[in-house]
């Protein structure tokens, strides 16, 4: 009788660990969400204008008119860092989209088709691979110029490479199992393969890549821009307001540890939501 | 009979490129199928029985090499365009494979994987592919099946989930189901009932069925007629009932001294053949069975005896010692 209670009581334990995500998961999400509302609707929100700068208010503490103070110029911080989120998570976001898009293609191509493609592609990638890519940033946007849409597809482009070797390591190993051997022998076609079949085998573990690859790419963004190689002033990204900060940080240490805590809370919560969405995808792959 | 075959193979080899030489898998195999009937094919572990029945579907892996040919309903397969084939395949030629585990896509739901197959291949509209799911799923034993519809295949059994491949299978009424081991990863109470429903689907539909097996036992009451391998070639062909009636190759009697025996004794051992396939990257001189046959002669690692007829036409078997009649 006491067995059987165990028993019974182990299985519910597995049943609601494997629905519930936690409430660190859920945290990660709400933090999400309000970076993005908040980035979202900055224009609409009663802020002051980030770029205008008040000399004879500089580094002021907080206080009603400035929330969280003002920087060495003067501008308003908590402005600068919701209008700096905007940067942040627009080129956090579209960067990786690029990678998503154009690797998990070229990944899906290579890993079902096999053969001359695959050599190439996997070739041309250990190239992009093999090039320093703070080098290449720097070339990019001195010779086409810093501007967020540069900075975007750069950061896009040298995605690409881990996107493709996550999307043609699943492929292969999907591509041998016998439902597409099933499939093919039920007539499909190579397409119909590929987006029907394997595509949605493969896109959880792109998308728990993906969102992994967005906290990285804040963190790459905001060292560009401490660098001085990110988006051009006066507008504000967090990488370049700890840029600025560290000038004043013995005055005022916030000026660089308000946007750089900013950076860590969001940065950690897509690595918590990556790493939930593929803990919990992966065990369950593996008992089908 | 290789008159009006829905199926011959004639000839048929494929070699496999491996890092340790030339793998030879098919050895110039010749088969047939007429229309409605059941082929069974029966062999161990890798003698070619998985690669001939990919060889009939052109779905070898891409480094394989195949020669001879394949004929279906006048056709040759080998030499049909892509698209063709494509074509062919679902609607004509259906396969079940072993393990219904892999078999089906783990992400998409019954519904969705048998009515897509519906829509592609019989133009049907969602509705009338929905409809038409909900009784193939009904026919091949599946009770609630609009409700199965929805579910995952992680959410059947095994059973349940090889009654739905077999129903994908059939969805566009194929000539010829060639059914890969469809009982080795299932229990053996439901053996029987898969290998029951796809007798009776056959007999409905009139189609022409290869059943692939490593079991005697199983292709005993179900089929028309036996072909045996043993490494990548047929050594015995006979109609079932003769073949069990008086079989001839001595391989083909160690296998059937191999099935457990319900009669017997608890505790009594059973009789394994001995040894192990040969090597097939290093093929015999001899018949292939030699080394591990009890009546092997000297002539036996010689040669390499040829499928041949002896007293009736359609029994045939590759061995100069054969098992005499009666004995």
């Amino acid at each position: 009788m006491a067995t059987l209670e165990l028993v019974l009581e182990e299985e519910v334990a597995v049943g609601s660990r494997r629905r519930r995500l936690g409430p660190l998961f859920w945290a990660a999400i709400a933090w999400m969400t309000f970076v993005f509302a908040v980035a979202l609707m900055a224009e609409f929100l009663p802020l002051p204008d980030p770029t205008e700068m008040d000399m004879l208010e500089r580094r002021a503490p907080f206080s009603a008119l400035h929330w969280l103070g003002t920087d060495g110029l003067g501008r308003d911080e908590l402005a600068r860092l919701i209008f700096g989120a905007r940067i942040s998570l627009t080129v956090g976001l579209c960067a990786p989209i690029i990678g998503i898009t154009i690797g998990g293609a070229l990944g899906m191509l290579a890993g079902y088709f096999r053969g001359r493609f695959e050599t190439l592609v996997v070739g041309s990638m250990d190239v992009l691979l093999a090039f320093p890519p703070l080098i290449l940033a720097l070339a990019v946007t001195a010779y086409l110029g810093q501007s967020l849409l540069n900075l975007t597809c750069i950061l896009g482009v040298l995605g690409i490479p881990a996107f493709m070797r996550v999307a043609r390591a699943a492929t292969l190993m999907l591509a041998r199992r016998e439902f597409v051997i099933a499939a093919q022998a039920l007539g499909a076609t190579h397409a119909r393969i590929l987006l029907r079949e394997l595509l949605p085998n493969v896109f959880l573990p792109l998308l728990a890549f993906f969102l992994l690859g967005v906290a990285v790419t804040i963190v790459v963004e905001g060292s560009l821009s401490f660098l001085g190689l990110g988006v051009p002033p006066p507008a504000s990204s967090w990488g370049s307001m700890i840029g600025e900060g560290r000038e004043s940080l013995e005055i005022a240490p916030r000026l660089a540890f308000l946007p750089a805590i900013a950076m860590f809370l969001t940065v950690l919560a897509f690595n918590l939501v990556g790493d939930t969405l593929r803990a919990f995808t992966d065990p369950r792959q593996g008992a089908l | 009979m290789t008159g009006q075959a829905l199926l011959s193979v004639e000839q048929v080899a494929v070699d496999l490129p491996t890092p340790r030489g030339n793998l030879r898998a098919v050895d110039r195999v010749d088969l047939g199928v007429g229309a409605g009937r059941t082929l069974g094919i029966v062999g161990e572990s890798g003698s070619g029985k998985t690669m001939l029945s990919r060889a009939i579907l052109q779905l070898l892996p891409k480094k394989a090499r195949l020669s001879g040919r394949v004929m279906f309903d006048g056709q040759d397969l080998g030499r049909l365009d892509p698209e063709r084939l494509r074509q062919l395949r679902g609607r004509s030629l259906a396969v079940v494979f072993q393990d219904p585990m892999t078999s089906l896509n783990p992400v998409l739901t019954i519904g969705t994987q048998l009515i897509e197959t519906l829509q592609e291949h019989l133009e049907l509209d969602a509705l009338a592919a929905k409809k038409r799911s909900v009784e193939l799923l009904a026919a091949v034993g599946i009770p609630a099946p609009e409700q199965r519809l929805r579910q995952y295949p992680h959410q059947l059994s095994g059973g349940m989930r090889q009654r739905v491949a077999i129903a994908i299978a059939l969805s566009c009424e194929p000539k010829l189901l060639i059914a890969d081991e469809p009982t080795t990863a299932l229990d053996v109470t439901i053996q029987a009932q898969i290998l029951d429903l796809l007798a009776r689907e056959q007999r409905r539909r009139h189609m022409a069925m290869i059943l692939i097996t490593h079991d005697l036992g199983v292709v005993a009451g179900r089929t028309d007629e036996v072909a045996v391998m043993y490494a990548g070639r047929v050594v015995e062909r006979a109609p079932t009932r003769a073949l069990f009636k008086k079989m001839r190759m001595p391989y083909t009697e160690a296998l059937l001294a191999a099935l457990p025996k319900i009669d017997a004794a608890p505790h009594t051992p059973l009789p394994a053949i001995s040894g192990r396939p040969p090597d097939p990257t290093r093929p015999v001189q001899g018949c292939s069975f030699s080394p591990r046959c009890r009546y092997a002669v000297d002539q036996c690692q010689r040669e390499k005896p040829l499928l041949s007829a002896a007293e009736s036409p359609d029994h045939q078997f590759a061995c100069f010692h054969p098992i005499e009649a009666g004995v």
